[in-house]
């Protein structure tokens, strides 16, 4: 039996955004981004990704099965096909109209239904956040629907044995732990890297097909899913600073200036 | 039912700074419930703790006494805080948005059925429900949320409170809580804890920040940085950028998954300004920004800003403040 890991990834606006290109759409909510910037696989999901292909590279391809998961109303494809040319091997998607603006402990319930459908499961891993809505809940939630023990905001994963060895990362440092599996980890940007996806990894991607998954095949019903933490209003803050440009005729005199303004203003 | 409840983390040499945030956090809501505040204090040895907890505005405080409890083990501390808030009954529990809280906050809220606010910087209770805003999109928004089932939990963000001033002589009931934490049942075994130590002044208490971007292309010039915020009293931070290129490691980086700083002066030295990154220095009152881009976002926030060149800016500027300070 080879080792089944589950990579839970999110479909995000792209977080590099200008901020002055995003705006609200007041009656739903949401932000978006300009219809020219396409969404982009929430960035601490391809940490995991990349974190669950190591594991894969450390113990031989035919030994780990990595499956993405993704809930959602609406995919953009070639966006959340991505950890499949990254190296993972199938993508399931649960796809409904049932899944929109979902929160995070109903989202965690989703994938719970979606995770217990699949089998036995060895590993979960998550990003630590989603640079959306950056609650930082839904892997936390999962891990609570799922029974597992979980060790979040990680940098290191490697499945040793019958357990996983992980390195959280800490402010003032980091802790090396260790779990039996099955257990859910958070990953963090602090591992690295992920991967690019290769031509190969390309090419196999575009003919894998996602599987997709409604609410009802999982036993779930839409009007069992409401929040338990009901979004009021979403707005832009407004900032008002004004900032004192300090002149000068080249930028070695800016410099000094600068130094000569903080005097005066008290702060140095 | 009742109570506003703070899990009061232990910091260095008594309780943790977010600990009195969130003491001052809690009172308004105390207040508006017509309930106590209260804190619950897990620990190896309490000792003084609860009395400090009372200096800074609880009216109650509750203690777990365990050897489990000595370091911040997540499921230990969650255990303990479960037990503690099936006993208590609080109406409201507030942690921080600390390794601990973020971690054990969640899971407690999920374990009892009802959501929670995570990195929440404002905080009221309204027509029976908590109303909480949160930065959301990395800061460029926020979202205003209700939490209307007991008890509500939110994580709050460091340094979006000011403490309380102490109290020289509170009057506060002190309780002991039995906690039963069985080894057996905790998965998460913590094989090694490897600590960076710190040099000089830490960044989250610092009165002045020196911190670099990707602009300055390389580890080198962090050099000249590390030279002016030693003029300065001050220390060196950076934006992810340069911890995810690795010139410095992630203990210096500033934003929202970095450090929270509370600097009187903040010098920015080619970084942007990405809202992520503003999220860890949105109470800084002076930012002074030196980037080659007038266009910057830094520069919206920035209150003194150079548009020039760093390789040229930052040594007059470092040869001046010399000479100002006459070091
Ligand atoms: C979920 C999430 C969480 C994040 N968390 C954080 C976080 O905690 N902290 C954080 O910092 N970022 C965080 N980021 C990343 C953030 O969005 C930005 O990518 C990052 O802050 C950019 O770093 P920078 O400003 O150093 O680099 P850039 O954005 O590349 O900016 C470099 C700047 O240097 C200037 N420059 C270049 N050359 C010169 C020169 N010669 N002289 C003067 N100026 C020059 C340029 O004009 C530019 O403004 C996060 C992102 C996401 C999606």
């Amino acid at each position: 039996m080879p080792l089944t890991i589950v990579v839970t990834a999110k479909q995000v606006l792209d977080p590099e955004t200008p901020a002055s290109a995003l705006q609200i759409d007041t009656a739903r909510k949401r932000m978006v981004a300009p219809p020219n910037v396409p969404p982009v696989v929430n960035g601490f999901d391809e940490n995991a990704v990349e974190a669950a292909l190591r594991i894969k590279d450390a113990l031989g391809a035919p030994n780990v099965k990595i499956t993405v998961l993704s809930v959602g109303k609406s995919f953009a494809l070639d966006v959340i096909k991505k950890p499949l040319s990254m190296g993972a091997d199938d993508l399931v998607l649960v796809q409904d109209d049932g899944c929109d603006g979902l929160d995070a402990f109903q989202t965690a319930r989703v994938l719970a239904a979606a995770i217990k459908q699949m089998g036995p499961v060895d590993l979960v891993l998550c990003g630590r956040q989603a640079s959306d809505w950056d609650q930082a809940q839904v892997p936390l939630a999962l891990a609570e629907f799922l029974g597992l023990p979980c060790v979040h905001i990680t940098k290191k994963v490697e499945v040793k044995d019958k357990t996983v060895v992980v390195e959280r990362v800490l402010p003032d440092g980091t802790e090396v732990v260790q779990v039996p599996l099955p257990a859910l980890i958070t990953v963090s940007n602090e591992l690295g890297q992920p991967r690019y996806p290769t031509l190969r990894g390309i090419m196999a991607s575009t003919r894998k097909q996602p599987i997709i998954r409604k609410l009802s095949d999982l036993g779930l019903n839409p009007a069992d899913l409401k929040p338990k933490v009901e979004l009021l209003d979403l707005y832009i803050p407004v900032r008002q600073k004004k900032c004192e440009f300090i002149s000068g005729d080249n930028d070695e005199e800016k410099g000094r200036n600068l130094a000569r303004r903080l005097r005066e203003a008290k702060l140095i | 039912m009742a109570g506003v409840l703070v899990f009061a983390e232990v910091g260095e040499g008594g309780l943790a700074p977010i600990a009195k945030e969130l003491l001052a956090a809690g009172r308004p809501l105390a207040q508006a419930l017509g309930e106590p505040l209260v804190a619950f204090i897990a620990a190896e040895k309490a000792g003084p703790l609860a009395q400090e907890a009372g200096a800074f505005g609880a009216q109650q405080v509750y203690v777990a006494e365990h050897a489990f409890l000595k370091d911040a083990h997540p499921d230990y501390h969650l255990l303990a805080l479960e037990q503690a808030v099936k006993r208590i009954t609080p109406s409201a529990v507030l942690l921080g948005k600390t390794p601990l809280g973020v971690t054990v906050g969640p899971r407690l809220a999920f374990r009892l059925g009802v959501g929670v606010a995570q990195d929440v910087v404002s905080l009221k209770v309204e027509g029976g429900a908590l109303i909480a805003e949160r930065p959301v999109y990395g800061g460029n928004a926020m979202a205003r949320v209700a939490l209307r089932q007991k008890p509500f939990v939110a994580t709050v963000r460091p340094k979006a409170f000011e403490p309380l001033a102490p109290q020289a002589n509170p009057s506060v009931a002190v309780q002991s809580i039995p906690v039963s934490l069985d080894a057996s049942s905790v998965k998460v075994k913590v094989l090694e804890r490897k600590k960076v130590e710190a040099t000089g002044i830490r960044l989250e208490d610092a009165r002045v920040v020196v911190a670099g971007g990707r602009g300055l292309g390389g580890p080198e010039p962090f050099q000249q940085l590390e030279e002016l915020a030693r003029l300065l009293g001050g220390a060196v931070g950076a934006s992810r950028a340069v911890c995810d290129a690795g010139w410095l490691p992630y203990q210096y980086q500033i934003g929202l998954t970095g450090k929270t700083i509370t600097a009187d002066l903040y010098i920015a030295v080619a970084i942007s300004g990405a809202s992520q990154h503003m999220a860890g220095i949105s109470t800084v009152k002076n930012i002074v920004a030196i980037n080659k881009d007038g266009d910057a976002p830094i520069f919206q926030e920035a209150r003194f800003g150079v548009v020039g060149d760093w390789k040229k800016v930052l040594p007059a500027f470092i040869d001046e403040v010399r000479k100002l300070l006459q070091r």
